[in-house]
Parts: C-alpha cells; structure tokens; sequence
C-alpha cells in the first residue's frame, strides 16, 4: 500500500476539488502548504523532512489542528471545508513522503558507492572433478549397445584355468594359450589348473551362458591382465567382450553389429570395415576386423576404405563365430543355438578417439592428465545428447 | 614367416604384382605384416672380397681389412667381425651408402686412428635377417664388384603371420597352394623325382616310442662333399627370410622346412654307433644341443638317441655332438612324424623355442614323410653328390582321413554369405579336400585343424571371400525398454559421477600392488585371516606388481606421492575398482569398491581465506556421506564407530556402520606411519566405501515415492548450551537430543563446541539448535516447555548439564 501510494499521490485529486468560499484563512492556508513544499524540496536529509513532517502533521502540527477544527465546524460548514482540509493533509504528506524516498535512495546510493568490490580479483575456487576416460568409454559402449538389446555382463578377473582357457576350447596343450603371457597364482583351480589373471573378457561369456542360457546379448567390459610391458602393452588393461547367441546369428549380424557400433562411437556413417579371416580357438570361423582411417594432422581419423589413396587400414578387434564346442562348454546345444563374439580393446580405442599417445599414462593418476583427458561428471554419455563428449 | 616373391613364384605361376599378392593374402588370412624391396635399400652396397686382415694396432676385437671391391685400389675397411678373414666374400658398404637397419650414412673416417672407407655389413644391417654375430658371408664365386642388389637379385620379401591352425602354411608351397585356390594364379606341385637307392640302409632305425613318435623313416647318403657351398639361388631365398646359410646339408634342411613346411634332421653317420631308436628320455639324462646349451630331460619327453646317449631332443633340436659339419662325408637323414602335444609339453618344459617345435606342435603333413624324404636326398645328392641307401621306414604316420558330413546350406547358415554349390565345391577341391555326391567332405591329412563342418565353411568364405558378407541387421528385441545395467552397475555409475561432480579426478590404477603394502592394507579387522588370504602371483612382471590388492588406498596413495614429486599442492583423487579377497572355498572375492583420497591443502592461501587450510578428517567423512547417501544409503542411521584400521590415524578415523558388524565405508586421516611408508608429506585423508555392503533397498522398486505434502506451519528452533564431560561423543548427545521427542524433533545440529575459559576443567560446551515442526496447530507455550524439558532431561542422561 505504501508503495502504491508513493507512486500514484491521490492528493492530486483533491487539486481540483471546486472551492466554494473563499476565506482569508484558506488563503493563507494555501500559503502555508506552499511554503512546506517549497521547504520539503529544500530538505538534505531524511531528518531534516521529519522536522518538517512533525511541524505540519505532528500532534501539534497545524494541519493537524486545522483538522481538529472541523469538530467545530457546521454540518454545511463542514461539507465543503472538510474535502479541502483533507486535500491540503493529503497533499502535505504526500510530499513529505515522496521527498523522503527520494532523499533514502540518495543516501542508499551514496552509500553503495563506497562498498566498491573489486571483481576481478579471484572467486572461491571450486575444484574441478573429472571422469577418467576409460570410464567414459565404458558408459558410450554400455550406452550404444543398450540400444541394440544388450545388457552388461561381469565376470571375476581373478579366474579358473577352465573358464578363461579350456572352455574356451584351449585345452591346456593348446599352442594358442601362449600367446597369452598370462600371469599365474600359485593356487590350484577347483577345475584344474592354476588359479590365473584373466587374460581376456572371454570368460564372462562362459559364465553368463551358463548362467543365463539363451538367447542372449551381452556386452562384458573389464580389466585383462597380461605380462607384457612397453609404449603400446601395459600389464593390465579393459577389454570389452561382445555376446550374441540366438536362432540364426551368421557373420553378416556381426558386421552390422560392429558397422553399428562404430558409427554410433564415433558419429560419423563414413565407417568402412574389413574382415580378415584369422584364428580364435573359441570362434570358428574367425574373423579379424580391420577398420579405414586416414592420417589428418598427424592424428588417426576414422573413416574410409583402408584401400582409398591416403588411407590404410587398423586392425581393431578379433571376433567370429563362436565355436561349437564353446557352446557345449557352456551347456547349451549348438545344434539349436548359435551366435557371435568379439573381444575390443577399451584403452585403445580411447586414444583413438581422444587423442592419448601413452597408454602407460592411463594408470598413473597424473592430476593433470586426469584434467586434461578425462570428463565432466555430468558429460553421461546419452543417446539424444551423442554418446561422446566434443572436445 | 618371411619370404620372397621369387621363391613363391617357384611354386606358383602368376604375374600378380607385389600389392595384389599381398591384398590376397590379407584376404585369405595370411596377414600380411610388412613388404620389403631390398632394392632400393641396397644401393651402394656392393661384392667385395677380404684381401687381407690384420689386428688393428690399438683395438683388440677390431681388424684392419684391404678389400677389393672393384675398383682398382684396394680399400682399407676396419672391422669388428669376429668371422672377417682374408679370402672371404662379403658386402661392403662404401662412403654414401645408407644402412638399412638403422638410417647410419656411412662416410670415411677413422676408427681408432685408422682409416676406414666404408662398411662390411651383417645380415641383420642390410635388412636380410635377423643375424648379427658376424658379416654377411657370400659364396667363393661371388663376382666381386657388382652391386648387392643385381647380385643378390634382390626379390620383394613379404613378412607374414601365420595363425596357429595353420601349420601347413608354414613353408611357401602351402601359401602358394591357398593363393591358387583364392584365384592368384597356377599351384606348382612339386614331384620328387625317383632317388637311386643303393643298398640297405646301413644304420638299424627304430621307434621305442610309438605314442611320441609314431613314424621315423630315415636313410643314409655317404660319401657327400659338404665343404661345398649351398647353391646361390637357395642361398639368397634363405636369406631373404633371415636364415644365415651355414653348410650345404644344414641349409638344404632348413631349405625344407622353410618351403615345404617340414623339419628333417641330417646327423653325422661318423659321431653315431648302434642302432638310432627314437625312445623316452630318462630321467635326468642330459643333451647339449646346437644352440650349445645343455638340457636336463625327463621320461615324458621323446628323444632321438644311439648306443652312447641322445643325439636330438625330438621335433625341437638337435644335439651339438652329431650335427652336420663341413667336413662330415657320411649322413644319416631322419624325417619323423611326432605327436603334436607331446612337442609342445616338453618345449614347454625346457623352455626352448625352435622353427622345428613351431611346426612339429602345429602339427606337420602325415602324409609327407616320404616325398619330404626324396626331396631332401636328390638336392643333397645334387649339391654335395654321395650315394644314398634305401629307405628305413620305422612306424607309420597317421594315415586315416577326417571325413566330414558338410551342408553347403550351412555357409549361408554361419558364414551369412551366399555361395553356390559349385563354387563351394570348388573351393575345397582346390585345397585338395574330395567331395563325394553327398558331401562328405574328407580332409588332406595336413589339415589338422578341420573339426567339423564350421571349418569347411570358414575355407569356403576366406577363399570365396570376406568381402562377400553383408551387413545384416540384428532382429530388434521386444522389450528392449528395461535398464540393461544391473543395479550394481548403475549405483557405481551414479557415484562416479556424483564424486566427479563434486571436484574428485578418477584414476584407474593397477590391480597389483608390491607385496607388503598389500600386506600392512589387508590388516583389517580380521587382520589375521586377510592376510594369509592374499593373492600373490606366481610370475609377476615384477616386484612392485606382486600382489593383488586387498585396498583401493595404496594405489592412490602412490598416485598421491608421484603427484606431489611434481609439485602438486592439492589432490583430490578417487578410484571405483575391485578389492581382491578370498572366499571361505578358495575362490576369488572381489569387491566393488570407492575409494577417495585427499591430500594437502583443501583450499590454498588466498586474498581472502588467508592460510592455506589443510584437508582434515571430516573432509573424508563428509565425502563419504555424500557419496553413500548418493548410493542410497541410510546415512541418517549410520553410526559413527571405531576401528578404521591401523593405516588410519588412531584417534582420527572412524567406520561407518548400518548395525555394528555391516561397515559401510572407513573415513578418516591416514596414519604418519602410512604415509612415511609411501614417503608422502601429510596430512592425507581417506575414504573408502564398500559398494556391496550398501543394503540394496527392499521390496520392488517403482518410480513414486511416497506421499509428501510439506507442513502448512513454519518449524521453530530452540538453542541450547550444554556443558558435557570432553570425551562426550557429540553424535551422542545429538542422538539423545533427537530422540527426546521423536514426534516434535525433526533434527538437532551442533553449531557450537567450546572448551577453555568459562568452561570447567575436564568439560566442554556444545551449543545445539532444536528444530521443532508444529503439525495441525502450533506450540503453545506449555507444549514448548515440555519439549525443552524433554531434550534437557535427554541430555542430563549423557552426563550434560544445561549451561546457565
């Protein structure tokens, strides 16, 4: 209400109220009110218009005895005596109220000019957390695969001989389990064997077959261990395993599922893949896959025939279809059931898109590399949003 | 495996060029891992000839060579060889010439004082191979002069990869056989021509050991010239796959093997005496073979051996006393069939690796003993002369064929790929497998690797082509609409996150950890039992990679210390990764695990905070309580307990617990003793959360909650000082001032703890405010009393008095 009054002064209604007789006293009456406004608009402080305000409007103010004159007044008297009595009232406070306001956000103002901060100088600071980029990879790969009916499958990494090699159709002469370099315990495993490292994803499939039985599409990211160390090997590193068992499943789904899935990473439809014929014991036939990139600014871009001028072509992953006796392995009947699987390197396939030279730097926990390299931890790869973060 | 366009074209009739052949390789599953044209690379590289040698005057491994190279003026070489000696051939590098091993430009110098004008080069410096023990020694009519390129007529080499099915494309003639099928040109078979026997085998041959070598055939040539060189045409095809030439009867059997894929054996007939019997080895029974190691051989391992002990440690390498030498005139030839696993078990053993063990563990062709034989005995008879015996066939290989019931239908089925009956038809046949009306499929005996019939269908779709295969949609999944993450899974997500966003970097850092950190972070509350749980690698790849962790801390905490080597003043890390454990049974316990370590300044000097202010322990505790309430913990039952563990700071850390034996997570500033052990500068605090100890929340989960209208009157806070013995927990006092009336109370908070002036010796001072929600009506006063009176009443119980 203050407000509005501040605002909108009603006084100046009463203005125009029709005088109906003159006396000398509503002559100096207006005299009077001239000279509080003219006062009021001298005023310099808020104190000095509440001298004002108690001299007009105070108990003893003489608008406020002017008003106690009324009392005395007749009836008739009184109808036109009192609108211009109240006309004066109103527009004495008014004013007083309005040259008040004015003075208060002067002062305010004057005020506010000497509380100066200099904002240049530095905020609180808030410190910056950061996904690491395997993480990151995981979530897409979890993300684009979601897409295509796959779930999330986990395994222990510390595995049974049986699980990771003999199911897997190396049995223990098998001249493929050395190309394993693959780290051992002393303890025996219950199936035989040593308790090992596992040297890749591929026991998860084993697991969740017999598990899970069929049909069934799994994608199975995780720690490897093997014994090899320089530039491009690192003793551990994450595979994603990739699972598909149902009805009907021939290599041509592969290289969909696999099409797919790059193009999806790596949001480009410029996707060229090769398949190589090549050797798994747990898949049959086996194809290796090989993908077109081309150097642009001394960095490998995705994209292309390996075959076209200026390209060539990376090997990417191995895969095939998974061998028969995998399947009995795991209990299912290969007569009825038959799928796919690959196995792809996780950090590999981040310095390719990311653009990390060292893979040794991934497990170092350098704080500035983390920064560097790593995401925002709202940056959650979605469908709608894109699965990667631009740098 | 490495060899040349020329000796490929030996057995394979095609004008491909270089780029086709390799591409069809590639297509066929022979990956192709480099292609060299020693041409280009072998300029200014010529034949030249040692005139003479002499010890250089200040060196004692070097030698100071004249050598004519053609041109006129002999030239003076200083050398390092040990093999350089006057009369031999070799090749020179002259000044401008640019090695290909290594980029070096060579250019006159002096060596040692002396002048040297150029470079006699090893196998392994101009790219040939991978021999270094001395220079390239050429043969005695090598025309000096020329250059090593026309010379070596230097033929492009292809570096492949053969996969471990595929034995029988361990030697070129298989290759040449699959490019053929694929369509690069004409397979060449080669026919041994009739050897002209004379007289029995004069050596009595036997096998002992029927399960380890099922079939020994072997025959004697005497009176062979051995000091002779190889031919140069098999000289440089060795070469070109790195295999130095060493005498004529060495190199026509490693000939063998590198173009038929078959391992022989040529002994001196003079260093044997009895019969030669392939038998088990005994126990401890030694060998020296030519790598000139000796080895210690037990009886599982099958061996060649005569009257006087073992001569070849079968199918791997032979011994060093009855190998072939230059001057050797008689030789017994052995070519033997040896059980696959067998070789691989006892290469395993004595951990020896060898071309021959390659291939023998691949597993060899059964059925090419005798043209492998006949092959061996005409090019030595044709290069060194001598009369060759007949045959002794001891055992058989195995001889009966793999026939497989195949259905074209199934290359469709599996391969995905439409091939006509024809063309499949034609594929196996050209791969020499016989197909009869009803598609029995038998196999060529060298294809040990055809099981079933997803194998002929892999042969069809490498020959037919990989290319051929389309893309094919996979069918979409009805009611692909759940979440594809388990529950697990995604509260390990939503942390990683959550921690990100409120400043923490991740790391990922090794599962393996140096034995005794792992040690002193098993030490948990079953110390004892942890410990002797550790997993420990039988083979680390080193000493520091020993142990599989039993804590995410450690790990960190180095991360932490190779930080701060690099200056950094403040480090906020956090690792989601598994603890390594053991179950009751043996078997692995891994647990998902959040560890977060925080070390230095929490916040550094600055205009307005002044002082660096360090992180301390309820950093670690307000950080696991906003990550456990993230994972939907009931952070507001957790207790405050002890026993975090002795790598904590003793009175400086706790555990949060649901209950007193479910620990959610411990907290608190690590121990000096911790940190000195990692060298770090403290103070460091820590975090680490059990993911699979947070109560998965009960009964099924829907998406509403439960229902909320928010009170239509304002709560009320009430302030209360306390003064309460020092040792007081203030979670207690909390805990009875909360629960003083559970109706009204809906959260108590400590926003004062004070001991010193005014306060009594022994005592502090904590100031709670009360936050009390009216329902329908609010307090009256009476009813504001009786809570106050309550909360005192509570307090008095932990020992509090309420301060005047």
């Amino acid at each position: 209400m203050h407000e509005i009054r501040k605002r909108h002064p009603k006084g100046w209604r009463f203005l125009f109220v029709p005088f109906k007789r003159s006396r000398i006293m509503s002559t100096e009456q207006e005299n009077q009110v001239t000279q509080t406004l003219e006062r009021l608009h001298q005023a310099a402080s808020v104190s000095d218009v509440e001298a004002i305000r108690v001299e007009a409007l105070g108990k003893q103010g003489w608008i406020s005895q002017l008003m106690k004159t009324l009392g005395k007044m007749t009836a008739e008297e009184r109808q036109t005596e009192a609108p211009r009595i109240q006309g004066i009232r109103a527009r004495v406070a008014d004013a007083i109220e309005d040259r008040k306001a004015a003075l208060e956000a002067a002062e305010l103002e004057a005020r506010l000019a000497t509380e100066t901060l200099d904002l240049t100088l530095p905020a609180p600071d808030a410190p910056r957390g950061s996904v690491h980029p395997v993480s990151q990879m995981m979530d897409e790969l979890a993300e684009i695969f979601a897409d295509m009916g796959f779930s999330v499958a986990t395994g222990p990494e510390i595995e049974d001989d049986w699980y990771n090699f003999t199911a897997l159709n190396m049995p223990e002469s098998h001249p493929a389990r050395a190309m394993h370099d693959t780290f051992y315990f002393p303890d025996p495993a219950p199936k035989g064997g040593k308790m090992l490292l596992r040297t890749h994803t591929s026991p998860v499939q084993i697991r969740t077959m017999m598990r899970d039985g069929a049909p069934l599409r799994i994608i199975a990211p995780g720690r490897v261990y093997r014994s090899d160390s320089d530039a491009t090997h690192t003793p551990m590193f994450h595979q994603v395993e990739g699972l598909v068992i149902d009805k009907g499943i021939h290599l041509g789904h592969l290289k969909w599922t696999l099409e797919t899935f790059l193009k999806a990473f790596f949001e480009t439809d410029d996707i060229v893949l090769r398949l190589r014929p090549s050797y798994f014991p747990f898949t049959e036939p086996s194809v290796e896959v090989d993908v077109g990139f081309a150097i642009v600014d001394g960095k490998r871009v995705l994209g292309g025939s390996g075959d076209a001028p200026g390209h060539a072509w990376m090997e990417l992953l191995g895969s095939g279809m998974v061998n028969r006796r995998v399947i009995e392995f795991a209990g299912l009947d290969p007569d009825e059931w038959q799928g796919f699987a690959w196995g792809l390197g996780v950090d590999r396939l981040a310095m390719l898109k990311y653009g990390m030279d060292d893979l040794r730097a991934f497990f170092d926990g350098d704080a500035r590399w983390l920064q560097h390299y790593g995401f925002s931890g709202l940056d959650q790869p979605t469908l709608s949003g894109g699965v990667g973060a631009k740098a | 495996m490495k060899f040349s366009l020329e000796w490929l074209k030996y057995f394979l009739d095609t004008d491909a060029a270089v780029e086709d052949v390799a591409t069809t390789l590639n297509a066929i599953g022979i990956e192709v891992e480099g292609i060299d044209d020693p041409a280009e690379k072998l300029d200014g590289f010529r034949v030249a000839e040692v005139l003479t040698a002499k010890k250089h005057p200040d060196a004692d491994k070097l030698q100071v060579l004249t050598i004519d190279a053609g041109q006129g003026e002999p030239l003076q070489v200083v050398c390092g060889a040990p093999n350089a000696r006057a009369g031999m051939k070799g090749v020179l590098g002259l000044p401008g010439a640019e090695v290909p091993a290594n980029g070096m430009k060579l250019k006159k110098s002096a060596i040692r004082g002396v002048e040297s004008n150029g470079m006699m080069c090893s196998v392994r410096e101009l790219e040939l191979g991978d021999e270094h023990d001395g220079i390239i020694e050429l043969p005695e009519n090598a025309p000096v002069g020329t250059s090593f390129a026309e010379y070596h007529n230097a033929s492009p080499v292809f570096d492949v990869a053969i996969t471990p099915n595929r034995p029988d494309c361990m030697g070129v003639y298989g290759i040449a056989r699959d490019l053929a099928a694929a369509g690069l040109g004409t397979f060449k078979p080669i026919e041994p021509g009739a050897i002209d026997a004379k007289g029995a085998c004069p050596v009595e041959i036997r096998t002992d050991d029927p399960e380890g070598c099922p079939a020994f055939y072997g025959r004697v040539v005497k009176g062979v010239d051995n000091t002779v060189s190889s031919p140069d045409w098999m000289q440089k095809r060795l070469i070109a796959t790195g295999q130095r030439p060493i005498n004529a009867i060495v190199d026509i059997t490693n000939y063998l093997m590198l173009a038929f894929g078959r391992p022989a054996h040529a002994y001196d007939l003079a260093k044997l005496s009895g019969p030669v019997v392939a038998r088990r080895a005994k126990d401890g029974e030694k060998v020296e073979a030519l790598n000139e190691k000796t080895y210690t051989l037990d009886s599982s391992m099958t061996v060649i051996a005569d009257d006087n002990g073992v001569h070849d440690i079968a199918g791997i390498m032979g011994g060093e006393h009855s190998g072939v030498q230059p001057e050797t005139t008689d030789v017994l030839l052995e070519i033997a069939y040896f059980n696959p696993e067998a070789i691989g078990v006892t290469g395993r053993k004595l951990g020896l690796a060898s071309d021959a063990r390659t291939r023998f563990e691949r597993g060899v062709d059964p059925a090419f003993l005798d043209d492998g034989l006949a092959i061996l005995t005409s090019l030595i008879q044709r290069v060194c002369g001598g009369e060759a015996s007949e045959v002794v066939r001891a055992g058989s290989p195995p001889s009966e064929p793999k026939v497989v019931r195949f259905d074209p239908a199934l290359t469709a089925k599996l391969g995905g790929v439409e091939v006509d009956e024809a063309e499949q038809k034609r594929v196996l046949e050209s791969l020499d497998f016989t197909v009869d009306a009803a598609w029995n499929v038998t196999c060529p005996l060298r294809r040990h690797d055809i099981e079933g019939p997803a194998d002929l269908v892999e042969e069809v779709v490498r020959i037919h082509g990989l290319d051929n295969v389309e893309s094919v949609a996979l069918p979409r999944v009805d009611g692909v609409a759940r979440p594809t993450a388990t529950p697990q899974q995604q509260i390990e997500r939503k942390l990683r996150r959550a921690a990100a966003a409120s400043g923490l970097n991740e790391a990922v850092t090794w599962s393996f950890l140096p034995t005794d950190q792992a040690e002193h972070f098993a030490a948990l509350r079953q110390a004892q039992d942890e410990r002797e749980a550790l997993w420990v690698l039988d083979n680390p790849i080193s000493e520091d990679m020993k142990a599989m962790r039993p804590s995410l801390i450690p790990g960190l905490l180095s991360a932490v210390k190779r930080n701060m080597d690099r200056g950094a003043e403040s480090l906020r890390l956090f690792e989601i990764g598994r603890r390594y454990l053991r179950a009751k049974d043996g078997s692995s316990d891994e647990h998902p695990t959040l560890a977060v370590l925080l070390a230095g300044a929490r916040t550094p000097r600055g205009w307005a905070t002044g002082k660096a202010q360090m992180f301390d322990a309820f950093d670690a505790k307000g950080a696991a309580e906003a990550l456990l309430a993230e994972a939907g913990a009931p952070v507001a039952n957790l207790m405050v307990m002890g026993d975090a563990g002795p790598q904590f700071h003793p009175s400086q850390s706790g555990t949060l617990r649901l209950g007193p034996k479910n620990m959610l997570a411990r907290f608190g500033a690590l121990h000096p003793a911790t940190l000195d052990a990692f060298d770090v500068d403290g103070p460091v605090v820590a975090v680490e959360i059990y993911l699979d100890a947070i109560p998965a929340k009960k009964g099924k989960q829907g998406f509403a909650k439960p229902h909320y209208a928010p009170p239509a009157l304002q709560a009320v806070t009430r302030d209360f000082a306390f003064l309460v013995p020092a040792d007081l927990p203030a979670g207690d006092l909390l805990r009875a001032v909360k629960g003083a009336d559970k109706k009204n109370i809906v959260d108590a908070r400590v926003f004062d703890v004070f001991a010193g002036q005014g306060v009594p010796e022994g005592k502090k001072s904590v100031a709670v405010e009360v936050t009390l929600q009216p329902g329908e009506k609010s307090f009256k006063d009476d009813e504001l009393k009786a809570i106050s009176d309550a909360v005192v009443a509570a307090a008095v119980k932990q020992g509090a008095e309420l301060r005047g």
